[in-house]
């Protein structure tokens, strides 16, 4: 094979910034978007033609994380002194806040439920990736492809076996029915990607560790692990992004106490005509977790997508 | 420092036995080659050596006790591998004092002993460094480092040469000797260069097919090969075989190949059937008188020699002779063969036939 070592002509690399411009712009503006829905007015929301330029307001916000009532014509005339910024927001409106809303929790859930599985599936992917590539497993390569089997099937396809199987066993609407779930469900995809990462480490870095006097233990805890590092994130990402936006599973599994995110913003809309600077606001916050571990292991992300592209 | 003894010892994967039955000992403080080619099984016999494989049957003795089984942590070693296997999350100072470091060694110690290390390879102006940017002969003193720091009963290398260019293959093979003849540490060493195991070995054994052809010492291996692979491996241009057929009786002193009378040591057992003479290139001379005649089909120039390949009716002869030989290309030429050291070999076995020459050499290999 032979590569090019000459520098990219200006014109190539002016289309290449041109292309990539455009692609980002592409992408990014249904987020931007969303964004700024966020922090528009109702009215501002839906004006047609759409409004670039608005006044922000924080009345989505408000309204995303409270319950509100509407204020009676007698308590207007007289109204108490609003005490905070966003009983202020509230008043403006017309109504009064009753309390907290539930997107507080949903959101608590989906961070509860995403991490602990993500978590999960490293660990059990990382041990099973491990036996897969080192060690003479019996049916190897038919194991390797039944595990992939798992994720044939579309989700909402086996979501009614396992809601029958959820009750039989109280799992259903429990942190822990959700975490085992989407451990079962990104497992096969962790085990796959890791496996292909720990082939790539040479195997005499733990025979060289065997023979400084480590067990076979200390050898993958202190040898393979942090060459695996970089599969171990970029795997890790992608079963957080898995696990934090599933929409099917988490609608027809859970109801109340374990809910997510992704099934209460929707029912945001129905909760006093369509407020879709409130939808906005969830979605915003709901990108932030995500955004904040990708680009706290992005570096990671990036060589392993390019794993093995380059031998070194 | 230890002797190690290995008998019968067998490897099988699945179907395949990579080592068949070796039996051999490795006295303390000698630096052994094991050599073959590639496949033959000699580096699966270093790993049960070392423990990073067990062996199917047969027992593995360092230093008096039987290790066979054990798990190479146990079993006091070093190992410098091929593509060196330095842990590359770590810097030189720590991968050198990662063994001593397993140990519980106390960190002042440790410190201690990496700087000694350190200065024994001429390596201290890059303890602190990644080991990701150093030359390959770098780390292999990195490598090597790292097995001599903690000072194990045995060190066990497995090519470790191979990976390095061949102007510096030189250069630490004759650094690898040194830092042997220093410390005179037992040292197994697996290489498929036979010259290179010629140089550096006190003694080789020469293995191919997971069987173990010959044990000794390089020059008895050299001069009296065991089998006609241990001929053909050892040695460029490998030993020429003459071949022909008929009856050597015990007590034998020459042979007939056609009309040439050749003599050659006193054979200790006959054959009957098909057999190979075999001599080494420099000790076949041209000369008008020999009876052997032959037809010169090529010469390669080495500088003080040259190697002129000629065409009997017996098969082709190598002989190595001096260059300012004027030899003519098709020209006939008489073959003289040095009696002293001809071998003789029963082409159905592939085994030498023992002469008065050879019986010490064959009789503990």
């Amino acid at each position: 094979m032979s590569y090019s070592v000459t520098d990219p002509s200006p014109l190539s690399r002016w289309i290449a910034g041109v292309t990539v411009v455009l692609y980002a712009m592409i992408t990014l503006l249904p987020l931007l978007w969303i964004i700024a829905t966020g922090f528009k007015s109702p009215e501002d929301s839906i004006a047609y033609p759409p409004k670039v330029i608005f006044e922000p307001s924080l009345e989505g916000y408000v309204n995303l994380f409270t319950t509100r009532t509407r204020i009676s014509e007698e308590e207007q005339a007289t109204p108490p002194p609003a005490e905070t910024w966003y009983e202020r927001i509230a008043r403006e409106q017309g109504q009064s806040i009753a309390g907290p809303s539930r997107y507080g929790e949903r959101f608590v859930n989906s961070v509860i439920i995403g991490f602990g599985s993500t978590f999960l599936c490293m660990v059990l992917g990382t041990a099973a990736a491990y036996a897969f590539s080192r060690f003479r497993v019996p049916l190897r390569d038919d194991l390797m492809f039944f595990i992939l089997s798992t994720r044939m099937m579309p989700p909402i396809a086996v979501a009614i076996p396992i809601f029958l199987m959820f009750r039989q066993l109280g799992l259903n609407d429990t942190h822990l029915g959700m975490i085992l779930l989407y451990t079962a469900v990104n497992l096969s995809l962790s085990v796959w990607l890791l496996k292909g990462f720990i082939d790539e480490i040479p195997v005499e870095y733990e025979e060289a560790a065997l023979i400084d006097g480590y067990t076979r233990f200390q050898a993958f805890t202190k040898v393979v692990l942090p060459q695996a590092a970089t599969g171990i994130a970029s795997t890790a990402i992608f079963c957080l992004i898995f696990a934090w936006n599933e929409y099917a599973f988490a609608v027809l599994l859970t109801s109340g106490t374990a809910q997510t995110a992704p099934p209460f913003i929707p029912t945001i809309i129905g909760v006093g005509g369509k407020d879709w600077p409130a939808v906005a606001a969830g979605a915003t916050i709901f990108l932030v977790p995500v955004m904040v571990f990708t680009i706290l292991l992005r570096k990671h992300l990036l060589r392993g997508i390019t794993f093995g592209a380059v031998r070194k | 420092m230890a002797q190690i003894k290995i008998e019968h010892l067998r490897k099988d994967f699945g179907a395949f036995t990579a080592v068949q039955s070796s039996t051999f000992t490795v006295e303390d403080g000698e630096f052994f080659m094991l050599l073959g080619p590639s496949g033959c099984g000699k580096t699966t016999t270093l790993r049960m050596m070392a423990g990073l494989e067990l062996p199917s049957s047969g027992r593995v003795y360092i230093d008096g006790e039987e290790v066979g089984q054990k798990p190479a942590s146990q079993r006091d070693i070093a190992f410098v591998f091929q593509m060196f296997a330095l842990y590359p999350h770590m810097n030189v100072r720590r991968n050198i004092a990662y063994p001593l470091i397993s140990q519980g060694m106390k960190r002042a110690q440790v410190r201690e002993r990496v700087a000694e290390v350190a200065r024994i390879l001429g390596i201290e102006a890059m303890l602190d460094k990644p080991v990701g940017g150093l030359s390959g002969g770098d780390r292999q003193r990195v490598a090597l480092g790292r097995a001599i720091v903690r000072e194990p009963k045995a060190f066990f290398m497995d090519e470790p040469l191979g990976a390095l260019d061949a102007e510096f293959r030189e250069r630490m093979s004759e650094e690898l000797r040194a830092l042997h003849d220093r410390m005179g540490a037992t040292t197994v060493y697996v290489t498929h260069d036979q010259l290179e195991a010629m140089q550096m070995g006190d003694k080789i054994v020469v293995m191919n097919h997971g069987v173990v052809e010959q044990f000794g010492v390089p020059q008895d291996i050299y001069d009296w090969p065991a089998t006609m692979f241990v001929a053909d491996f050892i040695g460029a241009p490998p030993m020429n075989m003459l071949r022909g057929h008929g009856m050597l009786g015990a007590g034998a002193d020459h042979v007939m190949l056609g009309d040439a009378r050749l003599a050659m040591p006193a054979l200790r057992e006959g054959v009957a059937g098909d057999f190979a003479l075999g001599v080494r290139p420099e000790h076949v001379r041209l000369s008008d008188s020999g009876a052997l005649r032959g037809e010169v089909l090529a010469t390669e120039y080495l500088g003080t020699t040259q190697i002129v390949t000629l065409r009997t009716a017996f098969g082709e002869v190598k002989a190595r002779i001096a260059s300012d030989r004027r030899v003519a290309m098709h020209e006939t030429a008489g073959l003289d063969l040095d009696a002293r050291t001809l071998s003789v070999f029963d082409t159905a076995t592939g085994r030498a036939l023992r002469s008065s020459a050879n019986e010490g050499v064959l009789s503990h290999g």
